[in-house]
């Protein structure tokens, strides 16, 4: 790793599909360094969930490089697998396990890929657990639980693996109004530990609010990029002015 | 009346004859134990190929599209070929020219009926359990997966913990109702003098002359077992229908 501290470097990222025709996104340059809570707004079709998806190789990019703690991720010769350990995500859908109780959806991933011992993620993931006051959920499965609640589960899982680094895909969009935010809050607690987020989503108040670095997407490219200070108070562009007045 | 009674008397006398003397019962008794245990045996064996198979194909279908151009991609194009060779083959042809192939040609070294019979059926299986194994793959969410790359699982290993289980469990009912068509499909054991409940029915046949009470009561011996297992599996079913997800 260099010693600017940059836990996550892309570099002229490119995603496209049908040979160029649709361009996802457009070269996208930046860095997110330890313990910055980076969000990134947009309007939908923008690329801005793609651009989350290629940090850990959801989806490859087409050109362009990630270096993920000073490694190129996107060399063929990366084993992804190892470096995905230390990436959370939490999706929009939560995909929990739905066949597994929540404790072994959390463990199970810390067993087989980092050998612990049953015992030990079982503390571990009752720890996290209570810290998001579901410890009583543990045996229950996944279909028992209510979105806010599943939301919750799929983030302690992810924390479970210990990662560097945790990227949230619309973590709040396809929950019931009053279920966001206790998941929110989670998030908040999540970033106040220092946890590095990239964090893709509507909630502009929580941009707003947590946010370190705002980054405002259209088109596959990043349009502007700054404190949630100069995104939301004093936005240069034409396109994140029309934006921001169509979702404040 | 005296009709009545000589009829209920030559009933009483031919089922003497079928079953009783010689303890003939025994051979539709035995028989059922060989036509069971092939069943079972063949369905296990199915199972282990059509997983396989059906991982092959499910995975040529998702991702052979995206992958990069490499060794990988290579082996996995030759794979699912052979798979879809296999599969042509097998679902092209008659189970019983399969037996007698398999019996005659491929295992002719063999004398052990019931192995040829099990891995003959078995294989013959494996090509239906692998399109329904794979319908079962085909079902589960995308998400499911990229929950599991992304908590660092490769991919074998989100398939084994994962998608697997979860597809199995949806298509239980189906690899059981798979278990009931082989039940009956292991009727044709006898092309190759296997001694099972078909074949006991016909042999019995063969030594009283009457060919009513042994197939009758062979016919009955499989309708009773299938609506069994038919019971079963749609209790299964309405189990798992209740439980979650």
């Amino acid at each position: 790793m260099n010693d600017n501290t940059a836990l996550i470097r892309v570099e002229q990222l490119q995603k496209y599909y049908n040979g160029g025709e649709i361009k996802a996104l457009d070269g996208i340059q930046t860095e997110i360094k330890k313990g910055e809570v980076v969000v990134v707004i947009g309007p939908s079709g923008s690329g801005k969930s793609t651009f989350l998806r290629c940090l850990n190789l959801l989806e490859v990019p087409t050109g362009g490089h990630i270096y993920f703690e000073g490694t190129d991720i996107t060399d063929v010769k990366t084993n992804i697998n190892i470096h995905r350990q230390r990436m959370g995500m939490v999706f929009q859908h939560f995909n929990l396990f739905p066949h597994m109780t929540i404790l072994k959806n959390m463990i199970i991933a810390p067993m087989k890929l980092q050998g612990k011992s049953q015992q030990e993620a079982t503390e571990l993931a009752m720890r996290l657990l209570k810290r998001v006051g579901l410890e009583s959920r543990a045996d229950a499965y996944p279909s028992q639980l209510s979105g806010g609640q599943k939301q919750r589960i799929a983030i302690v899982r992810a924390l479970c693996m210990q990662p560097e680094v945790m990227l949230f895909d619309e973590p709040t969009s396809a929950l019931d109004p009053e279920m966001v935010g206790e998941v929110l809050e989670v998030m908040k607690q999540l970033a106040k530990e220092n946890m590095t987020m990239v964090v893709v989503t509507h909630e502009m108040g929580f941009a707003k609010e947590v946010g370190t670095r705002v980054m405002f997407m259209a088109d596959g490219k990043q349009v502007e990029e700054g404190t949630p200070e100069e995104i939301f108070t004093n936005p240069k562009s034409e396109r994140l002015r029309s934006f921001l007045a169509k979702v404040l | 009346m005296g009709g009545f009674e000589s009829w209920w008397e030559g009933i009483q006398q031919q089922f003497y004859i079928n079953f009783i003397q010689d303890d003939r019962w025994k051979y539709l008794w035995n028989g059922l134990g060989v036509t069971l245990q092939l069943t079972f045996c063949a369905v296990l064996i199915g199972i282990v190929i059509g997983v396989v198979l059906a991982m092959i194909r499910s995975t040529y279908d998702k991702n052979y599209a995206q992958m990069r151009p490499g060794v990988g991609r290579g082996i996995l194009r030759i794979l699912n070929i052979l798979a879809r060779i296999y599969l042509t083959v097998i679902r092209g042809t008659p189970v019983v020219v399969q037996l007698l192939i398999m019996y005659y040609i491929i295992l002719a070294s063999s004398n052990n009926k019931l192995l040829v019979g099990m891995i003959a059926f078995g294989v013959n299986s494996g090509a239906y359990v692998a399109e329904i194994v794979r319908s079962g793959i085909m079902s589960i969410d995308e998400g499911q997966f990229e929950a599991g790359r992304s908590l660092g699982f490769n991919y074998v290993q989100t398939m084994r913990y994962i998608i697997i289980p979860q597809a199995l469990k949806n298509v239980l009912p189906a690899l059981a109702n798979e278990f009931i068509v082989l039940l009956k499909e292991t009727s044709v054991a006898g092309y190759i003098a296997m001694a099972d409940l078909t074949k006991g029915g016909d042999i019995i046949r063969g030594v009283t002359f009457s060919p009513f009470m042994p197939l009758i009561a062979v016919a009955l011996i499989y309708l009773v077992m299938v609506m069994f297992f038919t019971f079963l599996v749609n209790k299964l079913e309405r189990r798992l229908r209740s439980s979650e997800r």
